[in-house]
């Protein structure tokens, strides 16, 4: 059979579970990782990074809009998908969804940007004319009340929601992990550890792509960039990256050593078919050098120019490796046999439902709606003076 | 003194609570009624599934018609063979004998099928490798399916 | 005694409940059938099997499986000497049009058919989001069309390979163990067209079936015991080989 090597159960040729599977924890990995970088600031106190904070829940923001997007792609009858909302099966962690999707986005991420954004939402609905006064007014749900009382409630309630934002965060990631964690049918995906890997990797691509994003967009206004910020940034990418890296090194090694019944062919398969994207891509590219370029900086005394120069790169390389490792782990765990004794071929289309240009543009929507975003909410520190606590 | 500044949030409550609302009533609307009848999942489907068309008739309904062939088998190494097994899927004939006819069978395909060498066939399985066996000839030159013995006078 | 008001509020209730468990022991269409008397599986006696693919175009005719996929196929094993974890394993289109002579001569071969396990405690039907697969109460794994998703996560829990999804329907399918059939009282259409008898339906809770004394005097196995599915799909003489 055409791209079949040694034996396959019949059914097991075609995979089931295409890039779009591959694209949605790393979308849902980024929403995690932004938000805990926002969290930092409001529940851990860490003043170095305000000025990403409210730039950090829009991109939580965006990503977690298109999230839903390739899985609804992906169904069969995504015209059948609110059933999960009406008859969930508790036994199924792919039943949380729905839930887990609604109350992150609801009680958790829409309601601290309201709550943070208030004053500014109400001020602009005042101030501004024609169809922008109409979606603030919208969204002041009919209250103009931003006296000092009002603000610290708003301040006291936010915190709150940060703090039950954290664990939702995990959820909202974590149980992706689990998903895959808990299929006993698949060695390759079968672990305890794969939750908590899972987070990791999310806190470490949204710590980067919130980096990158911060770094861009000040450079694009002709800003100067805090680097107080973003090397406290830096830092905390580093840290994670360094826990990251050790549970999968952790998680390798204890495969090589127990060496079980589909060690073999799972070794077989990351030498041969993975080797161009778990080797090369996501060890050695995504990983090894981001964590040495960023031990670079804490080691050694570079410029400011140098030191901006290494995180653009080394966020870089971080998304890429954070791909990498999705891709790894959902294709990686459908091209070998559920015999031990054969692969398969993942034949990715182009214009299909589930292809190339599905996934590119899925990738790129996000930055058109955090656009429209930072346009209708302004995440920038100069136009939100009332924060005493900012680091210009 | 609270209520008055935080008149917002209960706002935001209420927008909550509507939606909450719209979704116990469309959960109401939405969920088929047979669903959790036997457990988790519609019970109609139960009769969905088994009210699928039969294609096999099974050998009890051949038997009934051609015991003829019966009596012809039952003494035979094909005895236990079901008629189905090699003249295909007949429920649509025995529904409507005299209009629905079954497919005349090639010997040359179908006993094979069966008795063709193969090293991972049991070994006290009876077979040959054709292309020697026979000299050509057509299997039920000598062996008639329903009884194969080879009697001393050749096919019956 | 005067019924009153009262009584019926008593009545009325208690008789919707008894009502409810009639119900529970018939499927509509099969007059005749209750499903509490049933506990189905299959009995493989796998010395019988002789891959003539029988099996696998029954199952595609009485099911109208598209072709490219299998509700059941049947697996060639080629075991060299005591090299058990490395058979030599083919499965061309199923098995449909019989296999091939083997390429390589010696050592130890075999066929074995394949079909869903219908499992007791089967991980596909733990994974569906929604409800759309499922265990009917006579022990048969079902998937209802109508409902399924096509997210295809059952697909990716079932150990065996059974399932897959119709591209037809973009729905997920499998072996249904001729639901439409055992309601019925006939058996499955691979069953039927088995000419040597290795595959037998199976009804565990019928008490003169012969599988209970089959099960005492044989040695049986199901496949991948480890991952304690609870199959229902026994096979006799199962080589350790067998993946």
């Amino acid at each position: 059979m055409p791209g079949v090597e040694g034996f396959m159960y019949p059914n097991e040729v075609e995979l089931q579970w295409s890039v779009l599977i591959v694209l949605y924890p790393f979308l849902t990995g980024l929403v995690a990782g932004a938000f805990i970088l926002a969290s930092l600031e409001r529940v851990f106190r860490v003043d170095a990074v305000k000025p990403t904070y409210r730039l950090a829940l829009l991109t939580a923001l965006a990503f977690l809009l298109v999230a839903p997007m390739p899985l609804q792609l992906h169904l069969g009858h995504p015209e059948r998908s609110y059933e999960m909302y009406l008859t969930p099966h508790r036994t199924s962690a792919m039943a949380m969804f729905g839930f887990v999707y609604l109350w992150y986005l609801m009680a958790v991420l829409l309601l601290e940007i309201w709550l943070d954004y208030r004053r500014d939402i109400v001020m602009m609905a005042q101030s501004t004319t024609g169809l922008k006064r109409w979606i603030y007014r919208v969204m002041t749900l009919g209250s103009s009340n931003i006296s000092e009382r009002a603000l610290a409630i708003d301040e006291r309630i936010g915190y709150l929601v940060t703090v039950i934002g954290i664990p939702s965060a995990f959820l909202l990631h974590g149980y992706v992990g689990f998903i895959f964690g808990s299929v006993k049918a698949n060695p390759w995906w079968s672990t305890p550890m794969m939750p908590v890997v899972f987070l990791f990797s999310a806190m470490v691509s949204g710590i980067a792509a919130v980096m990158l994003l911060y770094m861009l967009a000040t450079w694009a206004r002709g800003q100067k960039i805090d680097m107080r910020c973003v090397d406290t940034v830096a830092r905390y990418l580093f840290y994670t990256f360094i826990i990251d890296f050790s549970l999968e090194m952790l998680d390798l090694i204890h495969r090589i050593y127990e060496s079980d019944e589909s060690f073999r062919s799972l070794d077989f398969m990351v030498h041969t078919k993975l080797y161009l994207s778990h080797i090369v891509v996501q060890i050695v590219l995504g990983t090894l050098l981001p964590i040495g370029l960023l031990a670079l900086t804490q080691v050694l005394d570079l410029t400011e120019l140098d030191r901006k120069r290494i995180y653009v790169l080394a966020g870089c390389l971080t998304l890429v490796g954070i791909f990498a490792m999705r891709w790894n782990v959902v294709i990686g765990g459908q091209l070998f046999s559920k015999s031990f004794l054969g692969y398969t071929t993942y034949k990715m289309g182009l214009i299909t439902r589930e292809g190339l240009l599905a996934a590119v543009a899925l990738m790129l929507l996000p930055f058109a709606i955090l656009w429209v975003l930072v346009k209708l909410l302004p995440p920038w520190p100069e136009s939100n003076p009332t924060r005493q606590n900012g680091c210009v | 003194m609270f209520f008055k500044d935080a008149g917002h949030l209960f706002r935001l409550a209420a927008v909550f609570l509507i939606g909450l609302l719209l979704f116990l009533v469309l959960r109401n609307t939405l969920v088929p009624k047979s669903f959790g009848q036997y457990g988790h999942f519609r019970g109609s489907a139960l009769a969905d599934l088994a009210a699928r068309p039969v294609n096999f008739a099974g050998h009890q309904t051949c038997e009934g018609c051609h015991s003829d062939v019966l009596e012809k088998k039952k003494d035979g190494r094909h005895a236990r063979v079901n008629c189905e097994a090699c003249h295909g899927p007949l429920a649509k004939h025995a529904d409507d004998p005299a209009s629905v006819a079954p497919e005349k069978l090639d010997a040359a395909v179908l006993c094979v099928r069966c008795h063709e060498a193969n090293a991972a066939k049991p070994k006290t399985f009876p077979q040959v490798v054709s292309a020697d066996h026979s000299n050509g000839l057509a299997c039920d030159t000598c062996h008639q399916p329903h009884s194969p013995a080879i009697t001393a006078g050749g096919a019956k | 005694m005067n019924l009153t008001r009262r009584h019926l509020l008593f009545l009325l209730p208690s008789a919707a409940v008894a009502w409810k468990y009639v119900l529970a022991g018939t499927p509509e269409s099969a007059p005749n059938y209750s499903m509490a008397n049933h506990w189905w599986g299959m009995l493989i006696d796998l010395p019988k099997c002789i891959g003539c693919g029988n099996c696998v175009r029954a199952c595609q005719m009485e099911n109208d499986v598209p072709e490219g996929y299998f509700r059941t196929w049947v697996e060639r094993y080629h075991v060299s000497e005591w090299d058990m974890e490395n058979p030599k394993v083919d499965s061309p289109d199923g098995g449909k049009k019989g296999f091939p002579p083997p390429r390589e001569e010696g050592g130890k071969n075999f066929f074995v058919p394949k079909l869903c396990n219908h499992c007791s405690d089967s991980p596909c039907t733990q994974v569906c989001p929604v409800g759309a697969t499922f265990d009917s109460p006579d022990g048969v794994v079902l998937v209802d069309k109508t409902y399924c998703l096509g997210c295809r996560y059952c697909v990716q829990a079932c150990p065996y390979g059974c399932r897959f999804i119709n591209p037809k329907t973009n729905t997920a399918e499998k072996c249904t163990l001729c639901y439409h059939r055992i309601t019925k009282g006939l058996t499955t259409a691979c069953c039927e067209s088995c000419p040597t008898g290795a595959r037998q339906l199976a009804d565990l809770k019928n008490p003169r079936d012969p599988i209970h004394e089959f099960l005492k005097t044989h040695s049986v196995h199901v496949l991948k015991p480890h991952m304690a599915t609870g199959a229902k799909v026994f096979y006799n003489e199962l080589d350790g080989s067998v993946r």
